[in-house]
Parts: structure tokens; sequence; C-alpha cells
């Protein structure tokens, strides 16, 4: 152990240091091969426009080519896969394609992924924004806003640890040591195994995504509540607007585009979702979505890369109109800067 | 922000009572797996953990000992002992011998079982079983009792789970992935981020536009490629696939898009005087980007770390793909899970195991919320 740390260390030094050599010794080459200082004036000035040239790529290069390797290759190589057999070797057309939408669990797998994709976006902005509209009135919303935001900091399988106990089940009659049963015991109900419930269970699952989530709407949407000029308030309580109605129909309106942004984040989040449903159920009695059952495919009897590939296609093309409209949005704020 | 309508003393009650509800559902959760990482692992199971700071209490069944055990005291059968073998610190409230009745006597009070039988049980647990004939028979009287244990808090769970589970040595595999994970990034980040800023060159506008593309591009498209390249170079070079060299790597490009987009949007936002002061000066781009920039970009970056550190820290996906499973490979959230699939009932270990994973984030998070919260509203464009 004491040699992992060593070497964890050692990898640092080498890493950052590596890093910082990189950039700096390129740097002073290309000094060194255009030299814009002690030659004669005219060749200062052709150096450095041969400098300007290079040093831009001196310095996106590595990120460009760490970029290629993990994002762009892979992105081209899964659609490419996504044609092939389980081995990647034979060309199959589009059989993964027809075996997918035929395949029981992946068609639980969509069926349940437009389920999270309906419920938790929704749930999370609103729950976020009556937070945020909320906690800005009282003294202690500071307090109350770290303790509602503090599950973001969570990992999804501590997550999960949390819930599980929280849903935890004992026989009908005896102590009930998870909370929701105690609850419904107490109140004279029924004790339910929650995450084996048809169709509700997954419900239970999502709650544990919305108590993650909501702590982060909320803080975007409180910080863009905050920029709603006072005087539209103002105007609208001298006309005799009531809360709601001040909520609803000037607060909403003023910060649609961060509703957007939130509710866009969470969306992409929701397709990928993976942990919760990998430590709460593994897609059993029906939860499965898609990113759990891709991963399930790519070690399934040594792995079908084939089917895995086209599964991730699938994920890929819901995330595409975002992409395109995320892209469109920043062009349009840089406007060519 | 002008709340200022509807000021009434019960609105403005509500809107505390409402925060506080929020407050309750949301903090609950986490309360339950600390306070029960405390507790003793029979408590546990005895009762929920919020009845943790009252006797916890329990009806059981007993059976006394059988004929062989008996002695002759004055006159009489008596069989003697306790209920609780070697004296287990539970107390004893009341007992009695049939079922539907368990705790018909109270304790310390002699009960009369018919036949001049009688039966005394005291609170410590110790009985005396006695009768004016002698007992047969191999089946002891069978003994019901309520009993109740005073809340105990304890921090066996932690050895027990940093040192035989294996917890410890994964929380140092999850240190050794997460931190040159969230230090490599910045600084190529940074370099390019600047570059795109401030730099003129052909391709910077398709460059930034795919780079705000690659931010939403789903973990998942990436996986098999990567899994298969990492295996290719592996055979080809004859050296084990699944290293932390490959992870940090991973991480690192899985990471920059955000990283860059986060650092650009910040350095572009850099007063545009400060740089061409410095250059009429004659400082070169390499110098300006030390000397100003760095150092003027020191919020973003620590904005950044945190993000990376949070993400690397409770991710499971990239871990589960491109580490091992083997004690000096397997990080925390992988443990956690591996946990939950061997040790599903034992709850004293994962709510211990649950707690010790998540106090790091739950420490960053605290100490610097500041700063992750000035990079999410920066970068939420991110999903997560």
């Amino acid at each position: 152990m004491a040699a992992q740390i060593f070497s964890a260390i050692f990898v640092i030094i080498i890493g950052v240091g590596g890093c910082v050599a990189y950039f700096w010794g390129a740097n002073k080459l290309l000094d060194l091969v255009f030299p814009s200082r002690g030659v004669s004036g005219s060749a200062a000035v052709d150096n450095l426009r041969r400098q300007g040239l290079v040093r831009p790529w001196l310095f996106v290069g590595p990120a460009m080519i760490i970029l290629t390797i993990y994002l762009i290759y892979p992105v081209v190589e899964t659609l490419r896969l996504s044609f092939l057999d389980r081995g990647g070797e034979n060309f199959v057309g589009l059989a993964n394609y027809q075996w997918a939408f035929g395949d029981h669990d992946f068609r639980n797998s969509i069926f349940n992924n437009i389920l999270w994709l309906a419920v938790v976006p929704a749930a999370c902005t609103f729950l976020g924004l009556i937070i945020a509209v909320l906690t800005d009135k009282i003294w202690w919303g500071t307090i109350a806003k770290s303790l509602i935001f503090l599950p973001l900091a969570i990992s999804f399988v501590g997550a999960s640890v949390i819930w599980k106990f929280i849903y935890e089940y004992r026989g009908e009659g005896q102590v009930q040591i998870g909370l929701l049963n105690a609850i419904i015991q107490y109140f004279g109900g029924q004790p339910q195994v929650w995450i084996s419930l048809p169709l509700w269970n997954n419900f239970f699952l999502m709650i544990i995504l919305i108590w993650i989530q909501t702590g982060f709407a909320m803080v975007i949407l409180s910080s863009a509540l905050r920029g709603i000029p006072e005087e539209t308030l103002e105007a609208a309580v001298i006309d005799g607007a009531n809360p709601f109605q001040i909520f609803w129909k000037i607060m909403v309106p003023q910060i649609w585009g961060t509703i957007a942004v939130v509710w866009t984040t969470i969306t992409i989040l929701v397709l990928k979702v993976f942990d919760i449903v990998l430590t709460m159920t593994n897609g059993q009695w029906n939860t499965q979505v898609l990113a759990n059952l891709m991963f399930d495919w790519m070690f399934r009897g040594g792995g079908d890369f084939g089917r895995g590939a086209t599964i991730a296609i699938i994920i890929m093309i819901a995330v595409i109109p975002i992409m395109i409209w995320n892209i469109r949005q920043a062009n349009k704020e840089t406007g060519g800067h | 922000m002008a709340a200022s309508t509807g000021k009434s003393f019960v609105s403005r009650f509500g809107v505390h009572i409402a925060v506080l509800v929020f407050v309750v559902i949301w903090t609950i959760p986490t309360l339950g797996i600390l306070v029960s990482s405390l507790r003793d692992k029979d408590q546990i199971i005895a009762s929920g953990w919020w009845n943790s700071f009252a006797s916890s209490s329990q009806t059981e069944a007993a059976r006394l000992p059988a004929a062989s055990a008996q002695t002759q005291k004055d006159g009489k059968y008596v069989i003697e002992g306790n209920i609780f073998g070697d004296g287990a610190k539970r107390a004893i409230s009341a007992f009695g011998t049939k079922a539907a009745a368990p705790t018909q006597y109270k304790a310390g009070t002699a009960a009369d079982l018919g036949d001049g039988v009688s039966l005394q049980v005291n609170s410590d647990g110790s009985f005396v079983l006695s009768s004016p004939k002698a007992f047969e028979g191999d089946r002891g009287q069978r003994v019901y009792y309520a009993s109740s244990a005073p809340p105990k808090f304890t921090t066996e769970n932690y050895d027990a789970v940093l040192f035989a589970e294996g917890i410890g040595r994964s929380f140092m595999n999850s240190l050794t992935v997460t931190i040159p994970s969230t230090v490599i990034p910045i600084l190529i980040a940074a370099f390019a981020a600047y570059a795109l800023a401030w730099m003129r060159f052909p391709g910077r506008a398709l460059l930034i536009a795919v780079i705000i593309g690659l931010l939403v591009v789903p973990l998942q498209m990436s996986l098999i490629p990567l899994l298969k390249l990492y295996n290719g170079v592996g055979t080809f070079f004859g050296v084990p696939s699944k290293t932390y060299l490959g992870i940090w790597l991973a991480h690192t490009g899985f990471g920059l898009p955000f990283a860059i987009y986060l650092l650009r949007s910040y350095i572009a936002g850099l007063p545009r005087e400060i740089m061409e002061s410095a250059r009429i000066d004659g400082a070169s781009d390499f110098e300006i980007f030390v000397k100003i920039v760095l150092p003027l970009s020191f919020p973003v970056l620590a904005s950044f770390a945190i993000f990376q550190f949070l993400w690397v820290w409770n991710d499971l996906l990239v871990a589960m793909v491109f580490l091992g499973t083997a004690p000096d490979q397997i990080v925390l959230t992988a443990k956690l899970n591996a946990l939950l699939g061997s040790r599903g009932g034992n709850w004293e270990i994962l709510t211990t195991s649950a707690f010790i994973t998540i106090i790091v984030p739950l420490t960053v998070f605290f100490s610097l919320q500041r700063y992750f919260v000035r990079g999410l509203l920066a970068g939420s464009v991110k999903g997560g």
C-alpha cells in the first residue's frame, strides 16, 4: 500500500512535471527556431509571424490529441461497431438494431428511460424552483439551501445504499427498520417490498436521482431569480398582483432560459443513469435502463460489443438534439469572438 | 429579491414550515446511515435507527435447562441459571410461559405455574424454577420474556469495515485514482483554453464548437472502443490492460471538454487591456499565460478541480470498466457495490461503508462550497 501511495505521488510529479516541461520546452524551442530577439527587423517580423502560426497549436495540441483518442475516435468506432457482430469482426448490417427493437429487455429499457425522462427533470426543476423561491424569503435560507444541496456531493452508489436502507422490508408484524415501511406500518398499512413493486419500483429509483439533483436545480434557479430586475416585481405589486400571479406571470417567464438549461442538463444525466439501477435492482423487476443494459452486454458472456455499441448509439441519438441546441446557443453568445 | 407581498404572519409562518419540511426530507436519509453506522449491530436489526436514543425492547423466547440440570434444595427440586447464559447487558422487564401472554409476570416476582411449581425470573436474567416433585423429560420449560437494552453507540463498525472488509484499502485506491485525475487535466485544459480565448488561428471557431458538442457526448460512447484499445495495447506490449495510468488518462479525457469550456469562458472574460499592455511590454503568449492569466484564473481553476474531484471520486462506471476488482485496484464506489451484493443484509457494514465513501466529498463540498457553486453556475450545460 505504501508503494502505491509513492507511485501515485511519483506519477503526479511526473505528470505535472511532464506537462510543464512540454509547454515550457516546446515554447522555448519555438523561440530558438524562429528567434524574434537579436535579429534584424524584417527577419524578426517574419519570425514573429511564424511563431504566431505555430504557437496556438502547441497550446491546444495536447488537449486535441487526448480528446481525439478518448472521445472523437470512440464515437466513430462505436458507430462502426454497431454494424458488426459480437467480436467486432464481421459486418452484420442492421442486425443489431433489428435485435434491439425485438428484445424484451431493450424495449423495457426504452420504456423506463422515457418514464425517467418524463418524471425526473420535471420534478427536479419544479422542486428546485419552489425551494429557491421559498428559501429566498427567510433568514436561514442559506443553511436550508446548503442542506438540500448536500446530496449533490454524494455518489450515486452511496445514495443508493442510503435509500435502500429507507426502502428496507421486513415481513409483516416484524420490527420494520426501513423508515418507509415503519411509517406505513405505524399508520396501519401493509409493509411492501418497494423495489420489486411492478412499475412503481421505477419511481422509487427515480426518487433517489430527484433527491440528488434538486439541489442543483435550486442553486442555478436561485441565482437566476436574483437576477430578475426589482422594478418588474415592484410594478406587479403596485398593480395588485398576488404572490402566485407574481410567481407564474412575472418571475417564471423571465427565467425561462435558465429553466431550459437546468432541464436539459438533468435530461442528459437521466439518459446516462446507470449506477442507481445497477446497485438497487440491476435491472430486475422491469427496472432496466439503457445505460445499465449496455454495461450488461459489454461483459455478459465475454461481451457482445456489437449490441453494446448499438445501445450506446441509441443513447447518443437521444442526446444529439440537445447537442445541436447547445452549439447554436454558444455560437449566438460568442457571436464571432 | 422583493418578496414584499402577502407578508402576513400566517404566510411567513407557512414559508418557514414548508422549508423546514423540505430540509427534513432531504437530510433524514443521510442522517439515517450516519446514526446507524454508529449503532451496535444487534440493535440495528432490533429497532429502527430513529429509536436509537431510546432503549430498544424486544420479546424473545428461551428454553430453560431440562430435568437433568435439577438439584435438590430444602426438599424441593430446583433448576437455576441465567437465561442470557453469560450475563448480556439486557434487562428483563416481564416474562411469561405462554406464547399468548409473553409478559404475564413482572420480573422479580414468582409465577405460580400450577402443581406447586413456581418460576421466578429476575431482571438480570437469572431464574429459579422449583417444584415439590422431581422434574422429568428432556425438554425444559419454555419461557418468554420482554427485555430492553440501553442505547449503545460504538465505533466498532468503523474498525471492522476499515480493516476487515477492505474499505480502508479501497479508500487509498480511490485517492490514488482521484488526485492525478484531477491535477493532470487542469494544466492541459488551461493552455488550450487560453489559446481558444486569446490567440488567433484558423479553425478556432470550429474547435470551440467541437468541444461544446463533446460536452454532452455520453460516456457510454467511449467505453467499448477504449476497452478494445486498452486490451490491444496491453497485449501488444505484454502489460496488464487495467492500470492506474489507464484510468488517469481516461478521466483526463472525459473531463477535458468541460474543463476547456469552463476555463475558456472565464479566461475570455478577463480584461483585454491587461493582455494588450503586457504584449506591448514585449511579453510573449507563454509569459502572459503563466504570469497573468494563470494567477487571475485561480477561482475557476478551483471550481474545476472541485468538480473533477467529486466526479472522479463518485464515479462507478469508468472504474468498473478500466480498473480490476482485486483489492489493490478496487475503488470505494465499486467496493460498496460489491458489498451490496455480498453483505446485502449486514446493515452495520453497508451503512458504515457508505458513510466512509461520502465523508470525503462532503468535507470537500462544505469547505469549498463557494467555488463549487460558482463552477456550477458557469458550466451548467454539462450533464453531470
